[in-house]
């Protein structure tokens, strides 16, 4: 097996292996896992290729039990990751918080399939998006970002590693089935074109150290352990030195810090793609594997002359809400092909607060929408739309 | 260094109640930590969630208090990334058998070198004093108010079953036979699973009217003998202390790092 951690080149592979193409490319050098279909070959092209980059790879006794490991891992200094899909997902909620309220930074692929339960596990689905977003208990921001081919399943794992490493928490990467396992050509770019970005060191005296002071980056800067710092990290809500406090007073200064990490730092997170919104009636806003189906739509609607445009969101949470609130005071109406009943299109509805039309074009899982369907969804809109102005 | 230069005294005063036999089980994993002349910076204390769980947030080392049942999963990790470190991971009986049970098994199969300190005291103490994987069958707790018709783990032979390479026993009444033993465990190449009775006064011993901490420490030298005794002959029912096994075999994170070799060709 190669040693080389960056597979610079052409490849022909899918987007599982991209992923771990990806993960190896900017450092990853630890990964606990659990089979699980679809996203079992991110761990089998981990295990294969770990070990000869002097990485980790542990298949650990189930998904609980990979997601500790890997916070273990991220605290022992590793840029670490673990992939599931739906059930395993489940499994990591609990380990999920605590790795938000420790600020502990790895990497957690969902290869989503259909679901509840066991569901569809060779076929796709989009449900787990509000689960990304609430599942754990309590409170709290979650960064997650959905890539939409193998190419992005390479470039969206960088960027989450990097996310990661910068705002020191889980991130997630929403993928799917379809984008899990389409086979196309992925490039590779050479090793010193990557962006990597490495967590912050302390470097002050570990006697005045306070592990969770941070400055209005609102981001803490945190040891290894083996550093020489000693600090206590705990589930519990803790204060600045990192002492569980069981009061309203320490919950609150946590709580709202851990809040502002992200929302303060929004704009840094926040990544999307437009096409044709200058003027556009319609918008189609689409994430993952839906986003094929409705650019190939777009094309064909402008080509009959609607007026249609497209947002194409890499970052699912935090939610564009900006940047949708802005649109909607501009566009008719928002068209939202998800493969659910409705997650992302809630809150396209909820930010556009009644000032623009949002349909959910649901697709219950199992496939993908066809580009037709999504046609059809925007021509339903028109529709609905004309019959609007009529009453009007 | 005397034992207070491990403790984080600001994080005081500690949680325990009077008479629990947790204090105890610090004070005497700090001795052993320090009679192996272990720097503070070489030492990580991983724990899930608990009375005795609150332990790692007392002791001067890198610590990670983290979820109920998953410390070792956590420690692996830590472990992995890290062999150079020593990590101990001190966990009550509930936390160790019944949630986290299958993460037990696990890290003694693959037999990775962390030091299990199991804090036996029958009960879930933090949650109230119910009755756990190890409170002895037709003993009381508040979810057992008739007595426990579950019957108890023997965790040594839980630990030696799995494929944990050291394995002991010992209680909060034998100080200087448990400062010896987890000495031995942290240094044993390999998982070491040290079980260490402990009293919890305040709920298991009040349910089942087991008298003061001091009573419950004394019914732990009565009830309780060295491994082979003679004493174990003429009266059997009484629990052995000791070490049941210490064995070399492939310690996990030595056999990755062969692997990593091997595969770098
Ligand atoms: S409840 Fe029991 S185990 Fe918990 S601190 Fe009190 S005596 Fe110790």
């Amino acid at each position: 097996m190669t040693s080389e951690a960056v597979l610079t080149g052409e490849h022909f592979i899918n987007g599982d292996e991209a992923c771990a193409e990806g993960a190896l490319a900017v450092g990853c050098r630890f990964f606990g896992g659990y089979p699980i279909t679809p996203a079992t070959e991110v761990a089998e092209t981990m295990a294969r290729r770990l070990p000869a980059v002097g990485g980790i790879f542990i298949q650990m006794e189930d998904e609980i039990a990979s997601i500790a490991a890997v916070l273990g891992a991220a605290w022992g200094g590793a840029k670490a990751m673990t992939s599931t899909s739906g059930p395993g997902f489940s499994l990591m909620m609990e380990n999920i918080g605590l790795g938000l309220v420790t600020e502990t930074p790895c990497v957690i692929v969902n290869v989503q399939r259909g679901g509840p339960s066991t569901g569809l596990p060779t076929l796709c689905s989009q449900g787990d998006m509000m689960q990304a977003r609430w599942g754990s208990h309590g409170h709290y921001e979650i960064i997650a970002i959905s890539p939409s081919s193998p190419q992005e399943m390479f470039n969206f794992t960088i960027r989450a590693f990097n996310l990661a490493e910068t705002f020191r928490m889980p991130v997630l990467v929403m993928a799917d089935e379809v984008v899990g396992h389409t086979l196309e050509r992925v490039t590779i770019p050479p090793a010193e074109e990557i962006v990597v970005v490495n967590r912050k060191k302390p470097t002050g005296s570990p006697e005045t150290y306070l592990p969770y002071k941070t400055d209005s980056s609102f981001i803490p800067v945190l040891p290894d352990a083996g550093d020489g710092y000693k600090i206590h990290v705990t589930g519990l809500t803790h204060d600045e030195r990192g002492y569980p406090g069981m009061d309203a007073k320490t919950q609150e200064t946590m709580m709202t810090r851990l809040i502002q990490k992200v929302r303060k730092n929004r704009d840094q997170i926040l990544d999307y793609e437009d096409y044709f919104l200058d003027g556009a009636e319609i918008v189609i806003v689409t994430y993952g594997s839906s986003v094929r189906p409705a650019l190939r739509a777009m094309r064909g609607l402008r080509e009959d002359g609607i007026n249609v445009g497209l947002l194409k969101l890499n970052t699912v949470w935090p939610f564009a809400e900006d940047l949708i609130r802005k649109l909607a005071k501009k566009v008719e109406a928002f068209v939202v092909p998800e493969v659910n009943f409705g997650q992302i299109s809630l809150e396209v509805e909820r930010c556009s607060s009644g000032q623009a039309l949002t349909h959910l074009i649901s697709h219950a899982g199992g496939g993908i929408h066809t580009p037709q369907q999504v046609v059809e969804g925007v021509k339903e809109t028109l529709r609905m739309l004309g019959s609007k102005r009529t009453k009007k | 260094m005397p034992a207070k230069d491990y403790l984080r005294q600001r994080f005081f005063p500690q949680i325990w109640c009077p008479g629990c036999g947790h204090g105890i089980i610090m004070g005497n994993m700090i001795r052993a930590i320090d009679q192996l002349g272990l720097e503070k910076n070489e030492v990580v204390v991983v724990s899930g969630i608990g009375c005795s769980s609150r332990m790692p947030g007392y002791v001067d080392f890198h610590s990670l208090h983290t979820l109920h049942g998953r410390a070792l999963a956590f420690a692996m990790g830590v472990k992995m990334g890290r062999p150079e470190l020593t990590v101990i991971v001190p966990m009550g009986d509930g936390d160790a058998a019944a949630i986290g049970g299958n993460h037990l098994i696990h890290a003694a199969r693959r037999n990775i070198d962390l030091t299990a300190i199991i804090m036996n005291n029958s009960i879930y103490g933090m949650t109230g004093g119910q009755f756990s994987p190890m409170t002895p069958f037709g003993d009381k707790g508040t979810t057992a108010p008739s007595g426990t018709i579950d019957h108890a783990f023997d965790i040594v032979e839980l630990a030696k079953g799995a494929g944990a390479s050291f394995v002991a026993r010992t209680t909060t009444y034998h100080v200087k036979e448990m400062i010896k033993i987890i000495a031995r465990a942290i240094k044993h190449k390999g998982f070491s699973m040290v079980e260490v009775m402990s009293q919890c006064p305040t709920y298991y011993g009040r349910k089942n009217k087991l008298g003061s901490a001091v009573d419950m420490m004394n019914s732990y030298k009565d009830g309780t003998t060295s491994i082979g005794s003679k004493k174990k002959a003429e009266h059997p029912e009484l629990i052995e202390r000791g070490v049941f096994l210490e064995e070399e075999r492939p310690e996990y994170s030595a056999s990755y790092s062969a692997l990593v070799k091997k595969s770098q060709g």
